[in-house]
């Protein structure tokens, strides 16, 4: 098989049955919350909703039973996720934690780590946020230089550094952070080991950094002499680059690399109604057959993942035509010419669309950016 | 069943699609050796039920086929043959005896004979048999007998023929009333979802000789493909080609009892622009060499920008699903594309 077959993996049935039940919270929960609101998708920030969520059953999906999951496979968790984000749901809050700090945590962590957080997580209350990026390492991820270094009394760890970029550092419990435990810093891949870092932790200081809609999103997060008891090594040490990179495949495949942008199209096709000119049917029907075409591939991943394999190469690519198509939706939303952006004033449609205009170009840089990822993908071609 | 039919059509393709045949194909040579070989594989009949003279794979299995021809640029009906056993098999008919074609007409039955014209079959005017639907009230699949036709011929700008058939008062091989849950647009689907995964086939040999180009071509003292500018040329022809055939899988999948019609409509328009993208960054990558005719590259590139426009373009598909979506609905929509890409729960148990 090459590289581009993405066969075609459909959602088993009881994942599919799944999907009933979310759509039955979500009518209830969500009846009263704003098109801007939902606009948000999983940058939405709304404690109570990812509580209840996980009250419903509905975090934690494929963790196990002990710790509060449901065991479900991939393609439930999948069905889960893409029924939230479709619908705008402020999953935020949760997102981080269900999304790439438990797979970690249960792959990689010891039985008490696990014992420690992932019930929590499966609660839906316990907030996880990434460190990775750095003032001065952001694609390049392998130059940072927050570093832990053995404790005095040969107890855990001493952590100094700063991480940039922290989505929701601000209002998480634990960071999971990629910081140097050995070597220099032109010592490319070794010596990285990753750690749970609580945030309320003395020597810790979050400070948000507004983005261009005025928002406070991400952080800076500044590590001054924090002390690190030996079971925050989350596990080996001096591997947690290839931890990370771990992790990446899970963060890069997923719906929410194309769905950012769902409520737009919704407000778009109402504000077309029910007899689009040509113009307006081309368009939506193109955006229309591109998501069904990035469905198919992530779905396609999920069950490479699900079967254990390294679909790398697969997710760089979902995320890239995905990310490319969020973007685009607010240059359709212009293009055919439905509305003025407008902001605190104007139509749900006109904030929305003025909305995601700020935020898209936000889409194709976290996670990695897209010159990073097609450079991924030519190297697996054989580009070299 | 997959395997093997990706074993066989790749082992007879590899060995007898040399670019002196498709370009005497292109000369107007009916590529009879390498008909013979692959009616002897048997694989025409390849989507057809065996009580009906098929081998009884499924639909999904053919995909490969069809993938494996368009990435060969197999220059005869090999798409068409078994897309028109499979609708037959649908139709509850026998499988044609040999190469067969499909075209959308307009014409009708009287007395049981078919008059009307079909334009733009492919190979109409060497194949044996063509399939059309007759409009009317209950319209009806009719396999036609090419003999009885009248031939115009035409060509797409892959220099394959594309002819006009006129028939009058032609008494069809067999005819069916269509098979249960589709339309008139049946042939156009089909047609559609072949090309689809013709493009998807010749997209992945694009992103094949381009990837080797890259690897041996030096300038500036090193391989272009190291130039980052190419790299990312690269993994947008991969891209296109990953979106063009998890499209057209899916649509193949998906039609198991019958097209279906959004993912088809959703293939074809994901592939077309696919076409014309992945086309566009190859030849942009093999420089002048690629212009030429002497290098293989335009077999693929000249059929891309043929099969985009065939069975429906981008622009007639997109716009069919833009319908559609735009009747479900802001809130409809979602539950319009998971419900269209949903598998019977009976299928797949
Ligand atoms: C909304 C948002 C949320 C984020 N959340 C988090 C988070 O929670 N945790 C976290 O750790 N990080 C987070 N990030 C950071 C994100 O991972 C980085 O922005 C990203 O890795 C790029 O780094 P940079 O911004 O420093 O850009 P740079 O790396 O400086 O890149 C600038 C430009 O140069 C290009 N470039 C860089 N290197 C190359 C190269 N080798 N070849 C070609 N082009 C190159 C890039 O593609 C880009 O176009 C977030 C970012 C955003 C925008």
């Amino acid at each position: 098989m090459s590289l581009t077959d993405f066969a075609f993996a459909p959602i088993p049935p009881q994942a599919e049955a799944l999907r009933d039940e979310v759509r039955r919270f979500l009518e209830r929960e969500m009846a009263n919350i704003p098109a801007l609101v939902r606009a948000d998708s999983w940058l939405g920030y709304d404690a109570d909703f990812s509580r209840r969520l996980g009250e419903a059953g509905l975090v934690g999906i494929t963790l196990p039973k002990r710790f509060g999951g449901r065991e479900g496979g991939a393609f439930a968790r999948y069905v889960v996720s893409e029924e939230l984000l479709a619908a705008g749901a402020p999953v935020s809050a949760h997102w981080i934690a269900d999304r790439q700090s438990a797979p970690l945590l249960m792959h990689y962590g010891t039985p008490a780590q696990q014992e420690r957080y992932i019930p929590g997580i499966a609660r839906g209350e316990t907030f996880f946020c990434i460190g990775m990026s750095e003032p001065n390492s952001g694609s390049d991820l392998a130059s940072i230089g927050s570093r832990a270094t053995p404790a005095p009394d040969g107890k855990g760890w001493v952590l100094n550094g700063r991480k940039i970029w922290t989505t929701n550092g601000h209002r998480s419990h634990y960071m999971i952070a990629l910081v140097r435990t050995a070597g220099r810093e032109d010592d490319r891949h070794g010596g990285m080991s990753q750690f749970v870092i609580d945030l309320k932790a003395p020597g810790v200081t979050v400070r948000p950094i507004q983005d261009l809609t005025g928002h406070e999103h991400f952080n800076e997060v500044f590590f001054d002499d924090v002390k690190l008891d030996q079971d925050s090594l989350v596990g080996v040490e001096g591997n947690g680059w290839n931890q990370v990179m771990a992790e990446l495949a899970f963060e890069r495949s997923g719906p929410e690399r194309f769905l950012s942008s769902m409520t737009l199209l919704h407000t778009l096709i109402d504000e077309i109604g029910t007899q689009p000119d040509a113009l307006q049917s081309f368009h939506i029907g193109r955006i229309a057959a591109r998501l069904m075409a990035l469905r198919a591939m992530s779905l396609s991943v999920t069950a490479e993942l699900d079967a254990g394999g390294d679909p790398a190469w697969a997710a760089s690519c979902v995320k890239d035509i995905g990310t490319a198509l969020e973007q685009e939706l607010p240059e359709i939303g212009q293009l055919l010419d439905t509305a003025e952006p407008r902001v605190n004033s104007g139509s749900d449609h006109a904030q929305v669309l003025a909305y995601l205009t700020q935020l898209a170009p936000s889409f194709s840089l976290r996670g990695g950016t897209r010159e990073i990822l097609r450079g991924i993908l030519a190297r697996g071609l054989g580009a070299r | 069943m997959r395997e093997l039919f990706e074993e066989t059509i790749e082992r007879v393709l590899s060995d007898l699609v040399t670019p002196e045949l498709i370009a005497e194909a292109e000369r107007g040579a009916w590529p009879d050796l390498l008909w013979q070989a692959i009616i002897d594989t048997g694989l025409g009949p390849a989507a057809a039920p065996e009580a009906l003279g098929g081998v009884g794979g499924s639909w999904h299995d053919s995909f490969a086929l069809i993938r494996a021809a368009g990435r060969h640029a197999a220059p005869l009906p090999l798409a068409e043959t078994i897309a028109v056993n499979w609708l037959l098999g649908l139709a509850g008919l026998d499988a044609a005896q040999g190469a067969a074609s499909l075209g959308t007409g307009t014409g009708t039955l009287s007395n049981g004979h078919y008059s009307g014209s079909v334009a733009d079959v492919p190979w109409g005017g060497s194949v044996d048999d063509v399939l059309v639907v007759a409009s009317g009230s209950a319209p009806e699949l009719v396999l036609l007998p090419r003999a009885n036709a009248q031939v115009s011929q035409a060509w797409n700008v892959a220099r394959e023929p594309r002819d006009l058939l006129i028939f009058s008062d032609a008494a069809p091989v067999a005819r069916a009333p269509l098979p249960a849950g589709s339309s008139s647009e049946i042939i156009a689907q089909t047609g559609a979802m072949i090309r689809a995964a013709q493009i998807a086939g010749g997209l992945a040999r694009l992103l094949h000789v381009a990837t080797d180009y890259a690897n041996q071509r030096v300038q500036f003292g090193r391989p272009i493909g190291k130039f980052q500018a190419i790299q990312h040329q690269l993994a947008l022809l991969a891209e296109q080609t990953a979106l063009a055939s998890a499209a057209a899988e899916m649509a193949f999948a998906l039609s198991a009892a019958g097209p279906a019609p959004f993912a088809i409509a959703g293939a074809k328009s994901v592939a077309s622009e696919a076409a014309g993208q992945g086309a566009a960054i190859a030849h942009a990558v093999l420089g002048a060499i690629g212009f030429t005719y002497e290098h293989s590259l335009h077999f693929t590139t000249r059929r891309l920008w043929s099969w985009r426009a065939e069975f429906g373009s981008q622009t007639y598909w997109a716009q069919s699903l833009g319908q559609a979506m735009c009747g479900a609905g802001g809130t409809g929509f979602w539950p319009a594309l998971t419900g269209a890409m949903a598998i019977d729960a009976q299928e797949t148990t």
